[in-house]
């Protein structure tokens, strides 16, 4: 079985982010890139899927410079080559990812192409079904459970207040959410071995870039909230009457 | 006619209120713009549920009441979608940014090779359309335009924005099931066995963070939930740890609310947290530590032992009932 899985580096979730003077993009010196957490799922699926039926892992990413990094150590967790599609490190729209990604499948053709379910930064969470719209690949998105029966790919995702079953045919485009599985560390091994392993490196040009569908006019920090008022009484039920009191006359949210 | 077209989800035969809320917005745009609103109701629904669509701002509804749209089929559904599309040429397509909604609207996207405005907390045109959405989790707020050529389609964040009261016409014309054996199709609803509320959905939230300390403590929290109407929710670190699954995990890697009132419990509020709640109206903090962040983010802030405090306010809140 082949499968590819897509990833994308994305800034730790622990970063702080500061946005660049121009406002179109946040400072990347002295922010720690990572996996995307959602991607670590995705890789742990295919890897799983790999030691049960043999195959190929091929991770594939659209980004810059710097995401070689992020192939390096999924490749170090067990994939086996991986594919770069080189972009600038500025913003990009889902449409222009996934067109991207949509024609390094395209020649992969692997059975199985699995992305995160969102990568968090741009946080789009579209890329994944894009493609599986653009290759007419049937899909399960956000999986939070999945497993193979013969050719039949069986998945559950989690909506609000229920959850939906799905089985498809492979090739199937799955994206995949947090609670599918634990995924594994690298091992000192798989570090050394990484660095031996085979990555293919494309220009966007190359696979036929789409023009993006939207422009990124500027990035704002959140709005910053007024002090809020603190209860600090001694006695815990003095304290609580005083915030349900509050909540009802002041807040009028109960 | 000009028209804004909005995608109204239907389960087990309920329209959502996330649809209803994007149907509000369309009404908004286009009676500012001279256009009128249509929605394509995918789904068996009662007459009184089209009517709810009509109240929330159609003035055509397209109904497929077809049963085999009863469950979601990305492609049988986008088949539809994509039939009204290029019949008739829609300003933009208004979604609700719901598990359903994003799947859909990217699938659309895919097939109509355009982006998702996705996540929108505002929406606003001046010749073309324009969106402010999160990103980075919320860490900073984004304002995307979508470029000349590309059909709009426009996710909202559910319960930012409010289901209005300026009704549509109301036109029910029924909608032909597309004829396509669909690739995707789900097999199946399971629902849990008691009726909780999603954290996603809720108007109230009471969630905990670490310092619940296991998961047998999350009954006090239930119990508030209870009796406010309230969704349970978590930190990462509390399902991390096992004491409640990831349905109700809030923050980055979790899901983004925006309720009237959360209720951050022994919740630090690291920014992961906060990414993911910080749009909710009013956020209440009850925490031991002073020095917590949670308290920067909060408009009113509990200073003490949440396993005193949290049912002292379950009490007062079953006074304030006897009460009337």
């Amino acid at each position: 079985m082949k499968i590819a899985v897509c990833i994308v580096q994305v800034p730790a979730t622990d970063a702080r982010i500061v946005i660049r003077p121009d406002a179109r993009g946040v400072e990347t010196k002295e922010v720690k890139f990572v996996i995307s957490p959602y991607d670590e799922y995705a890789i742990e699926a295919a890897l799983q899927l790999k030691e049960q039926a043999g195959g190929e892992v091929v991770l594939i990413t659209a980004g810059p410079d710097r995401a070689l990094q992020a192939l390096r150590e999924g490749l170090a967790l067990g994939a086996d080559r991986a594919v770069h599609i080189t972009l600038t490190d500025e913003y990009h729209d889902a449409l222009e990812v996934a067109t991207l990604l949509a024609a390094a499948l395209g020649k992969e053709a692997p059975d199985l192409a699995l992305f995160g379910k969102l990568g968090v930064g741009f946080d789009h969470g579209a890329t994944g079904v894009m493609v599986a719209a653009m290759l007419d690949r049937p899909h399960i998105s956000m999986a939070a459970k999945l497993e193979m029966e013969g050719t039949t790919l069986k998945g559950r995702r989690e909506i609000e207040g229920a959850a939906e079953t799905y089985a498809i045919a492979l090739p199937a485009v799955v994206t995949t959410e947090k609670g599918l599985n634990s995924p594994r560390i690298a091992n000192l091994k798989g570090i050394m071995a990484a660095k031996k392993k085979p990555v293919e490196t494309f220009a966007a040009a190359d696979l036929g870039a789409a023009a993006p569908a939207l422009t990124l006019e500027g990035l704002q920090p959140p709005p910053k909230k007024a002090a809020g008022k603190l209860i600090s009484d001694e006695d815990p039920a003095k304290a609580a009457r005083e915030l349900v009191r509050l909540l009802r006359e002041e807040a009028k949210v109960i | 006619m000009a028209h804004i077209l909005c995608f109204v989800e239907v389960r087990e035969s309920q329209v959502r209120k996330a649809s209803l809320e994007a149907v509000s917005v369309a009404r908004g745009l286009a009676t500012a713009n001279g256009w009128s609103v249509e929605a394509a109701v995918l789904g068996p629904a009662g007459a009184d549920q089209l009517d709810k669509v009509k109240a929330a701002g159609a003035d055509t509804i397209h109904h497929a009441a077809d049963a085999a749209l009863a469950l979601y089929s990305p492609d049988l559904y986008a088949a539809a979608l994509l039939g009204l599309i290029q019949a008739s040429k829609p300003e933009a397509v208004l979604l609700g940014h719901t598990a359903m909604g994003r799947d859909l609207s990217a699938y659309l996207a895919g097939k109509l090779k355009t982006a998702v405005a996705g996540d929108a907390v505002k929406v606003e045109f001046a010749g073309g359309f324009k969106v402010v959405r999160p990103m980075y989790a919320g860490k900073a707020l984004a304002t995307v335009s979508v470029n000349a050529g590309f059909l709009p389609l426009i996710t909202l964040r559910p319960n930012i924005f409010p289901v209005g009261s300026t009704a549509g016409k109301g036109e029910v014309k029924p909608l032909a099931l597309p004829s396509l054996a669909p690739k995707t199709l789900c097999a199946g609803l399971e629902k849990p066995e008691s009726a909780e509320i999603d954290v996603a959905e809720a108007d109230v939230i009471v969630s905990g963070g670490r310092a619940m300390k296991g998961p047998e403590n999350f009954a006090i929290l239930k119990e508030l939930a209870a009796e406010l109407g309230a969704a349970v929710g978590a930190s990462r670190a509390a399902v991390d740890s096992g004491w409640i699954g990831h349905p109700h995990q809030v923050g980055q890697t979790g899901k983004t609310v925006s309720p009237n009132l959360y209720i951050a419990c022994g919740i630090s509020g690291a920014i992961q947290h906060l990414a993911g709640m910080s749009s909710s109206k009013i956020i209440v903090a009850i925490n031991k530590d002073k020095e917590a962040p949670i308290f920067q983010a909060a408009d009113y802030g509990v200073l003490g032992d949440l396993f005193q405090i949290v049912p002292q306010v379950t009490r007062a809140l079953k006074d304030l009932k006897k009460e009337g």
